[in-house]
C-alpha cells in the first residue's frame, strides 16, 4: 500500500502490533448498517481484523488501542461497486491503462485480476476518503463483452484482490450496438449467440475453435455465467433496453443479472423491483447526453427507491480510477433529491456487498464483520466532511497518497522560501 | 466503445483558457464601429461587434428578500440580511429595510442568499446534450491557430444542459471553443436565459475573450497528423509566429489610421479576421484565457505574454496552479480551477485537492469551474469540497469568502465585475436563494432571479424553463 520507503516502514510499524492488537473505535455516531440502526455514541471493538463487538456499551479490552473519533461518525468502509482502480494511472497513457483490449483476440476470458495493480497512487488516494473494498471492471474492446470483473480491497496490499471472476460485464447501450455491428438487434443476438455456445460448451469446439459468437477460450469463460454461479452485469440506458434485458434473465434461467447504468430505470423502475435485479446506479447523471438516455433525471434515483428496486450508487458520470472518492457526493445528491439517507449509505455500502454476494462480511460494523472501519469528521454524505481515520481489515492505514505529499511539499511557499519544497 | 467510460465529454472537450483576474478592462476604445469615423468618413474601421448583443432583461417588479443569511461575493457575510431588487438591479442590501409599495416580498428566514454563480469555462451549447456528432460544435481542429472563429457562432441554445445549470443557480457562463488548438477562437458570455438565439443570451457589453492552449492536446492533435505542433516547443513557437504576426498587423492598422487622419491618400490593410481577433488582445479588448496544466507550462506562458506585451487573463484548469502561486500573482494571473479532478492525463496527473484554497491563501486569484455539463449544476458543492479540504489542511478560509470563487472572481476575470458577481446596490440584480446553507449537499436552489426577474422557483413548474430538444421526450421537465 506504501510506495516510498519511508511509508513502507510506518506500514510495518502499524502492522506488526496489528496481529495481536485489538482496536476500540470510541465516541462517535456509529452507523452500523443492521438492525441496531445508528448507535449516537458507540463503540466498535476489533480484533484481528474483525470486529467483534458494536454498541453504546461496548466493553473496551485491556490493552486494545483506542481511536477517538471525537464525536464525529464511524461508519463501515465504503465499497464502491463500479471503479477501475489499480487499472489506470492515467488515463490517456495507453501503457498505463489495461481496462480494454481493442486488439486482444478474447473478451469474456479477459481477467481483470491480471492487469489489477495494487501499488497505483489513486488506490491511495481512494482509501483515504473512506472507500475500502470496490469492484473493479474491465471495460469492452472488440466485442460487446468486457471481461471479468473482481473485487479488492483499497489496502494496496499485494493480496488485496479478495476475489476474482467475480462477473461478466457486457455493454447493450448504443456504444455495446455499435460494437457488435450497427443496431440494438445485432447486440442481442450476439448476446444469445453466445449463451448457446457457453451452454453447448465444451461440445460445440470438439472440432473447431469457433462457436456461433465466441471462441472456445471465451466461451469457457462464459460457462458459469451461464450456470448462474456468477452475475452477467449489463450495462444498459434505455428504458426499452432494459426490459429486454430483463426479458432475457427470464428466458435464460438461472442467469443472474445485474443492470449497470439504466439512467431511464426510473421508467420501468416497478419491472426491475419485480425481477429482483439489481441496479448499479448514477444518481447525478441526469442529462439526455445521448440518445440512449434521453429519459436521465435526478429524479430517478427516488423513483428506483420507492418501487423497491435494490440499487447500489456508482460514480459513472465522474470517473472509475481518480475520482471513485466522490462516490459519497453522489449518495448525497440522491438525499438532496428524495432518497432517505440510510437507503443512501446503504448504496454505496451493504448494497453493493450484496449484490456481489459478499455481504456476510463486508458492509455493516457487526461482530463477525471484517474491520473496515472509518472515522469521518460530520456527515460521510457531506461535501465538506472528510475521513479522519481509515482501518481495513483491522490494520490502520497510513492517512498519505501521492497528492497529500504534493500538498505538503507545496503548502507554505513563501516570498522568502519559494523553494520549500526542496527542505 | 468502452462499456465503462470515464467523463469523455471532459476529456475531449476539456480546453480552456484563462483571463487574467486583474484584467484589462474591455473597452469602449478606439476602432470600435463601423462607421465610427468621423470628418474623415472613408477611413476603414471594421465593426467590433457585429453580432450584438440582443439580450433584453425579463420584466421584474420591486422584490424584497427578507431575513436570510447572506454571502454578499466579495467575501462577507451578513446575518438576518435582506436584499432588495428594483427595476432589475440590486437597490440595497443590509438589515431591516423597508419594504417599498407594492413590492414582492420573499421570507427568506433560515435560508441562504448568494449572488447567482458564474461559470468561467462551459461547454453548454457547443458541445451541448445530446452529445450527436452533429453537435460536436466546440473544436476547429483543423488547424492549430483558429483564433478567427467564434464560439457564439457554434451556440445551441437549445442544448438542455442550460436549464439544468440554472436549477444549480449558474445566471452566467463563459462558453469557450475546445482545446485543440493553440488559439482556439474566442469565447463568450451569456445570461442563463431560454432563447431563440444566441443574441438573447449575449451579456451585454462583457468583453471578448480569446481560448488558447498549453500542452499536450495541441500537439496531441496535429502531432498525431504529422504536422507542426508536435511538441510543447512546438507549441511555443506556433503562438510566437502567431503573435509576431498579430504585432505587425496592430502597426500596419496603426501607421494606415495615423497617415489617413494626417490627410494621406493611402489605402487599409487586408482585413484578416484571425489576426483581428490577437490584435483585439494586444490592443487589451480581448482577455486571454487559456488552458494549462502544468506550472512550468505556465511559467513559459507569462515570459511570452511580456515578449508580445498583453496580459493572461486567466489560466483554466491549471492543477499545478498551487505550486506557483507567487508567479501567478506577480503576473496578475487568475487560475480557474477543479475541486478534484486530474489523472485523465499526464499533465494532469499532479492534481491536489487543496488546489484552490491554496491558491487563495497564498494570494493568487483563483475560482472554481466546471468544464463538464453535470459539475456546472453543483459548483456551490465544488467549492465546499475544496474549502473543507483546504480547512483539514490547516488553511483558515470562510465560507463567504469562498464564495468569491463561484462569483465575484470569474465576474473579474471575464470583465464584467461592474455587472455582477456580487450583491453590491447598482449591480444586476442576479440573486440565488437556497433551501440551506449553500456548502452542504443536502441545499438545492429554491429560487433563481436573473436581472431581478425570477427565472426558476423550484416549486413552480412554469417557472422551469424547458428547451425545444426535450418538448414530447421521456423526462420532459424533469430535471
Amino acid at each position: 500500500m506504501k510506495h516510498a520507503i519511508s511509508a513502507f516502514a510506518l506500514s510495518l510499524v502499524l502492522a506488526a502490533p496489528a496481529l495481536a492488537q485489538s482496536y476500540a473505535v470510541t465516541n462517535g455516531r456509529v452507523v452500523t448498517n443492521t438492525a441496531a440502526g445508528i448507535i449516537e455514541n458507540g463503540t466498535v471493538i476489533i480484533r484481528d481484523g474483525s470486529i467483534v463487538d458494536v454498541g453504546e456499551n461496548a466493553v473496551i479490552p485491556a490493552g486494545a488501542e483506542v481511536i477517538d473519533a471525537e464525536g464525529g461518525w464511524i461508519t463501515p468502509g465504503i465499497f464502491a461497486p463500479v471503479t477501475q482502480l489499480g487499472l489506470v494511472e492515467v488515463a490517456l497513457e495507453a501503457p498505463s491503462r489495461d481496462t480494454d483490449a481493442d486488439e486482444s483476440e478474447y473478451s469474456v476470458a479477459l481477467s481483470v485480476s491480471d492487469s489489477f495493480n495494487p501499488n497505483g497512487t489513486h488506490i491511495d488516494a481512494t482509501r483515504i476518503e473512506g472507500v475500502t473494498r470496490a469492484a473493479i471492471y474491465p471495460a469492452t474492446g472488440i466485442n460487446i463483452f468486457a471481461g471479468r470483473g473482481a473485487l479488492i480491497s483499497t489496502s494496496g496490499e499485494f493480496d488485496s484482490l479478495f476475489e476474482e471472476d467475480s462477473f461478466v460485464l457486457a455493454d447493450l447501450t448504443e456504444d455495446g450496438a455499435d460494437t457488435a455491428g450497427g443496431s440494438r438487434s445485432a447486440a442481442w443476438a450476439f448476446l444469445e449467440a453466445a449463451v448457446m455456445d457457453a451452454r453447448w460448451y465444451p461440445g460445440r469446439y470438439a472440432a473447431t475453435h469457433d462457436g456461433d459468437a465466441l471462441g472456445r477460450y471465451d466461451a469457457g469463460a462464459f460457462v458459469p455465467v451461464v450456470r448462474g454461479e456468477i452475475p452477467l452485469v449489463i450495462s444498459v440506458d434505455r428504458a426499452a433496453d432494459i426490459r429486454r434485458a430483463l426479458r432475457f434473465q427470464r428466458e435464460n434461467a438461472p442467469i443472474r443479472v445485474i443492470l449497470h447504468g439504466a439512467a431511464e430505470g426510473w421508467m420501468v423502475a416497478d419491472e426491475i423491483a419485480e425481477a429482483n435485479v439489481p441496479v448499479l446506479y448514477d444518481p447525478i447523471r441526469n442529462l439526455p447526453g445521448s440518445f440512449d438516455r434521453i429519459g436521465s433525471t435526478l429524479e430517478g434515483a427516488a423513483i428506483l427507491h420507492e418501487a423497491g428496486v435494490s440499487f447500489a450508487y456508482t460514480t459513472q458520470s465522474a470517473d472509475g480510477y481518480f475520482n471513485v472518492r466522490l462516490i459519497t457526493q453522489h449518495a448525497g445528491n440522491a438525499v438532496a433529491h428524495g432518497v432517505p439517507w440510510d437507503a443512501a449509505f446503504r448504496a454505496i455500502t451493504l448494497t453493493p456487498a450484496e449484490i456481489y454476494g459478499v455481504d456476510a462480511r463486508y458492509g455493516a460494523l457487526s461482530a463477525g464483520y471484517a474491520a473496515d472501519v472509518v472515522v469521518w469528521d460530520g456527515d460521510p454524505l457531506e461535501v465538506m466532511s472528510g475521513a479522519t481515520f481509515v482501518m481495513i481489515d483491522g490494520e490502520p492505514v497510513d492517512m498519505t497518497s501521492r497528492q497529500t505529499r504534493l500538498r505538503d511539499r507545496y503548502i507554505n511557499i513563501t516570498e522568502e522560501d519559494a523553494y520549500g519544497y526542496r527542505d | 466503445m468502452k462499456s465503462i467510460t470515464w467523463n469523455a465529454s471532459a476529456l475531449l472537450a476539456g480546453a480552456l483558457i484563462l483571463p487574467a483576474c486583474g484584467g484589462t478592462p474591455a473597452g469602449d476604445d478606439a476602432g470600435s464601429g463601423a462607421g465610427s469615423a468621423s470628418e474623415t468618413s472613408d477611413i476603414v474601421r471594421h465593426d467590433t461587434d457585429p453580432y450584438p448583443s440582443t439580450y433584453q432583461p425579463a420584466a421584474s417588479g420591486t422584490t424584497l428578500i427578507r431575513g436570510a443569511t447572506i454571502f454578499d461575493g466579495l467575501g462577507n457575510r451578513i446575518e438576518n440580511g435582506d436584499v432588495l431588487v428594483e427595476n432589475g438591479l440590486i437597490s440595497a442590501i443590509g438589515s431591516g429595510l423597508e419594504a417599498p409599495e407594492g413590492a414582492t416580498i420573499v421570507d427568506a428566514a433560515g435560508r441562504y442568499v448568494t449572488p447567482g454563480i458564474i461559470d468561467v469555462h462551459s461547454h453548454l451549447g457547443v458541445y451541448p446534450s445530446p452529445g450527436v456528432s452533429s453537435h460536436s460544435d466546440g473544436n476547429e481542429a483543423t488547424q492549430p491557430v483558429t483564433a478567427e472563429v467564434w464560439a457564439e457562432h457554434s451556440v445551441w441554445p437549445q442544448d438542455p444542459g442550460f436549464e439544468a445549470a440554472l436549477a444549480g443557480g449558474v445566471t452566467t457562463l463563459h462558453v469557450l471553443p475546445g482545446s485543440a488548438n493553440l488559439f482556439g477562437g474566442r469565447g463568450i458570455t451569456l445570461r442563463n436565459v431560454p432563447a431563440r438565439t444566441v443574441q438573447e443570451m449575449k451579456f451585454p457589453d462583457a468583453p471578448y475573450t480569446l481560448k488558447m492552449a498549453c500542452g499536450e492536446n495541441p500537439a496531441r492533435v496535429y502531432g498525431n497528423r504529422g504536422r507542426s505542433p508536435a511538441t510543447d516547443m512546438g507549441n511555443m513557437a506556433g503562438y510566437r509566429a502567431a503573435w509576431q504576426q498579430a504585432s505587425d498587423y496592430r502597426d500596419r492598422w496603426h501607421d494606415y489610421w495615423e497617415a489617413a487622419e494626417a490627410g494621406e491618400d493611402v489605402s487599409a490593410p487586408t482585413r484578416d479576421l484571425e489576426l483581428d481577433t490577437l490584435m483585439g488582445v494586444l490592443e487589451g479588448d480581448i482577455l486571454v484565457h487559456m488552458h494549462c496544466y502544468r506550472s512550468d507550462q505556465m511559467a513559459q506562458i507569462l515570459d511570452m505574454a511580456e515578449e508580445f506585451d498583453y496580459q493572461v487573463s486567466t489560466f483554466h484548469h491549471a492543477v499545478e496552479s498551487y505550486k506557483i502561486p507567487d508567479l501567478l500573482a506577480e503576473a496578475g494571473a487568475c487560475s480557474a480551477v477543479w475541486a478534484d479532478w486530474g489523472g485523465f492525463k499526464m499533465e494532469a496527473y499532479d492534481s491536489v485537492r487543496e488546489n484552490l484554497p491554496m491558491l487563495h491563501a497564498n494570494g493568487a486569484c483563483a475560482m472554481i469551474h466546471s468544464d463538464d455539463a453535470l459539475n456546472i449544476q453543483r459548483l456551490n458543492q465544488e467549492i465546499a469540497k475544496a474549502l473543507g479540504d483546504g480547512r483539514r489542511a490547516g488553511l483558515d478560509i470562510s465560507e463567504a469568502e469562498a464564495w468569491t470563487w463561484v462569483s465575484s472572481n470569474p465576474a473579474r476575470s471575464l470583465g464584467i465585475e461592474d455587472q455582477t458577481g456580487s450583491l453590491q446596490a447598482g449591480l444586476r440584480a442576479d440573486i440565488v436563494l437556497w433551501s440551506a446553507n449553500p456548502f452542504s449537499v443536502y441545499t438545492r436552489a429554491d429560487n433563481v432571479w436573473i436581472d431581478g426577474a425570477l427565472a426558476y422557483d423550484r416549486e413552480d413548474e412554469s417557472l422551469q424553463p424547458v428547451r425545444d430538444f426535450m418538448l414530447g421526450q421521456p423526462g420532459e421537465g424533469a430535471q
